[in-house]
């Protein structure tokens, strides 16, 4: 695997929008083709090379393509949205989109993250060492199929909004969430090990999400069932079952009605 | 001998009363009388020819007074502001009508701007509830003739749409509903007791910020689940007795305000709504209509959605892609989170509706402010261009609430050499043009003088 290093040394005044930084736009290239990439900063569009030193040559292809990126990313948008292979390591923060859209590959961020990462997954991981910040692996604005599938995992707390319109794939919190929590979902899993605030499946059709701290407002459409004992996440616990959105619509499957499913651990 | 000018459009709020009978001076250039408005509809009329108007653009000085200067100058200086930013925006068009938001649109694809209007700090929420869950909407002539259920629902009409109820809502007496409010069943669901709660047969005091929850309970009642004793500060019996209501109603309307839009969760609450909508549909007919504020908020959301697909947000600065994302491209965010270095505020006060923190970040470049009255935005612009009152000196298409477009006529001429917004608008595009095909240096626009920043 071949790395290419990219050191923001010329900050953007503004937000930097940096959809091209991904192994499959970086494979094959020389640094010099590298830094001659399109960015835009607002209506300006310039080359890579503007903000970031470049240091190192793409692989062969995107899956033999490894990015650093150094420097304070805080107003770099976009970083890894659509790979669909290779690795992407961001050793400080970054703004949003990070991992948009994305298809497959790894994306490691060190620090934190602004909102809209994530969203409309289909495949690869994502891993965020810090804080999320809103709709993190949500549908992008009116799209009724949101994540399809693919690994997000957030060592510290999450913003709103997390998970909307889910269809696969696998969210993992360490800290908390703020409301709205695979709203609309049709299936995925959220874990959430923190406490959540409330809205926890509203609207929900299918799928799972697991609360291992305090809902502080639970919805009136979920009702209990009873008692699991699963192993999520590597663990083996205990969990008060939930089945809900009771208000919404619910498919049927062998002649039973089908629920999402909360669970509360005890 | 005064002229009474009938059927006349108010350039007030949503309703867009239709009905206004407005006398005028033999000379043409007083405002005498205004008829069957409410009190706000009636000052926007008196207030046209009552006292000083600006009549020239006005450009801050050093010392941080303001000069008048001619129409081309502050063309020359808007087009060149727009044309030297990296990302700017243009927002407001609350207060204008649909051919000015037209020539905006394309001075800002041209400029590469950012284009947004009020919905995005009013019902912009609602937009993207109707983009994830659609819109069982009506008419307001609808309502008013077949209505038998209202449910106002974090909206109080009462002052803020003040003949709302008696035109479509609760009082008037329609087709099918020929006893009026006597035929009528009025719920408000509010934290507060608003005084559209005084004419309320049914007020629920739901917990501010709970609404989300109130909507989850209706929606399991409807389909027969149970539900705990109190959600959201209001008892089981009470929401059972108003779900019972809503299912045997022959049509009913949910209209919703702010209380659903800016209270938490936003587009959630209102798209918790919509499904109870579509749920109660299983039932009998019901529909859910948005208040929207201004007279023509509604038209930007139907002009640039015809134009480029989205009503509210759009990023047009790759001109030949529109992209929209709330939370990312709209105004606030924009502003808060330094992404804008250029602002045009038109037909609206962003510098009293922004919370000051966007206020002092947009105050750090260049800002405009088209509107034909002094107020708090005006005040702290580099540029301050007078247009003509729509409604009152300038026509226009304007949309109601409900989406229905009314041709709105002037009824006096605006002060001598005050243009109207779409003459603005094109004139500064045509400034645009020019420059582009001058290729001219992308030189830095002199802002505000030291001294008169927000900050200083």
């Amino acid at each position: 695997m071949k790395t290419v290093i990219l050191t923001l040394t010329n900050p953007p005044e503004l937000m930097l929008e940096g959809q091209n930084i991904t192994p499959d736009n970086v494979a094959g290239k020389k640094a010099a083709e590298i830094a001659a990439l399109d960015v835009w900063e607002g209506k300006q569009k310039s080359a890579l090379g503007t903000y970031f030193a470049v240091a190192g040559d793409g692989g062969a292809t995107a899956a033999e393509t490894k990015i650093i990126l150094r420097g304070d990313c805080t107003r770099v948008k976009r970083i890894g949205q659509q790979m669909t292979a290779g690795e992407i390591v961001i050793e400080g923060n970054a703004d949003m989109y990070i991992g948009g859209w994305m298809k497959g590959g790894k994306i490691h961020v060190k620090g934190n993250v602004d909102s809209f990462c994530g969203i409309g997954m289909e495949g690869g991981e994502l891993v965020i060492d810090g804080n999320a910040g809103h709709h993190l692996g949500a549908s992008p604005r009116g799209e009724w199929r949101g994540m399809q599938g693919g690994l997000i995992r957030v060592a510290g707390s999450v913003g709103n909004d997390t998970a909307t319109f889910i269809n696969g794939g696998t969210i993992v919190i360490g800290g908390d969430a703020d409301i709205h929590v695979s709203t609309h979902g049709e299936g995925g899993t959220v874990i959430i090990k923190g406490n959540a605030k409330g809205r926890v499946g509203g609207q929900m059709v299918k799928g799972n999400i697991y609360v291992y701290g305090t809902i502080e407002n639970p919805l009136p459409g979920f009702q209990m069932v009873g008692e699991v004992e699963q192993e999520v996440d590597g663990e083996t616990a205990t969990f008060t079952h939930y089945i809900g959105d009771l208000g919404e619509r619910h498919p049927t499957a062998k002649g039973k009605t089908v629920y999402a499913n909360l669970y509360t651990r005890n | 001998m005064p002229k009474k000018v009938e059927n006349v459009g108010c350039p007030y709020c949503g309703v867009c009363c239709d009905d206004l009978v407005v006398t005028v001076s033999d000379d043409g250039k007083q405002i005498i009388e205004v008829e069957n408005a409410c009190a706000i509809g009636n000052q926007i009329f008196h207030h046209a020819t009552g006292g000083e108007r600006v009549k020239l653009p006005r450009l801050r000085q050093p010392d941080g007074t303001y000069k008048d200067i001619s129409y081309d100058e502050a063309v020359d200086y808007a087009a060149k502001v727009l044309y030297n930013a990296k990302k700017p925006l243009i927002y407001g068009f609350g207060s204008t009508n649909c051919e000015g938001m037209a020539a905006a649109a394309k001075v800002a694809e041209k400029a590469g701007a950012v284009l947004d209007n009020c919905a995005s700090i009013c019902h912009g929420s609602s937009f993207l509830a109707i983009f994830d869950n659609g819109y069982p909407s009506c008419t307001l002539g609808e309502t008013k003739n077949r209505a038998d259920v209202v449910l106002y629902w974090g909206a109080n009409p009462a002052h803020a749409h003040p003949r709302h109820m008696s035109r479509y809502s609760i009082f008037p007496r329609g087709f099918f509903t020929g006893k009026g409010q006597k035929s009528r069943k009025i719920i408000v669901i509010d934290p507060r007791h608003t005084d559209t709660a005084q004419v309320a047969d049914i007020y629920l005091q739901v917990r501010q910020g709970h609404d989300y929850e109130l909507f989850d309970a209706f929606r399991a009642v409807v389909r027969g689940h149970e539900i705990p004793e109190e959600v959201a500060g209001i008892k089981r019996e009470q929401i059972l007795e108003v779900a019972n209501i809503m299912k045997k109603a022959r049509f009913g309307t949910i209209f919703y305000g702010m209380g659903l839009c800016h209270s938490d969760g936003r587009n959630h609450n209102v798209d918790i709504a919509i499904s109870l909508t579509r749920d109660l549909n299983d039932y009998t007919k019901w529909t859910i209509m948005a208040m929207r504020g201004h007279y023509n908020i509604t038209g930007p959301g139907a002009v640039w959605s015809w134009q480029y697909g989205f009503p509210y947000c759009l990023d047009l600065t790759k001109k030949d892609i529109a992209h929209m994302n709330p939370g990312e491209t709209s105004s606030v965010d924009l502003a808060m989170r330094d992404e804008v270095d250029a602002f045009i505020n038109i037909g609206t006060d962003a510098g009293a509706h922004f919370p000051i923190e966007a206020v002092k970040h947009l105050r750090k470049h260049p800002w405009i402010t088209i509107d034909p009255n002094i107020c708090m935005a005006s005040e702290i612009s580099d540029l301050h261009i007078p247009v003509g009152i729509v409604g009152v000196e300038v026509p226009g298409i304007v949309y109601r609430m409900d989406n229905v477009p009314i041709q709105y006529r002037k009824v006096i001429d605006p002060p001598e050499g005050v243009i109207s917004d779409e003459e603005l608008f094109e004139r500064i595009h045509k400034r645009l043009c020019e420059l582009e095909a001058e290729g001219a240096a992308k030189a830095e626009i002199k802002a505000a003088p030291a001294g008169v920043r927000a900050e200083e």
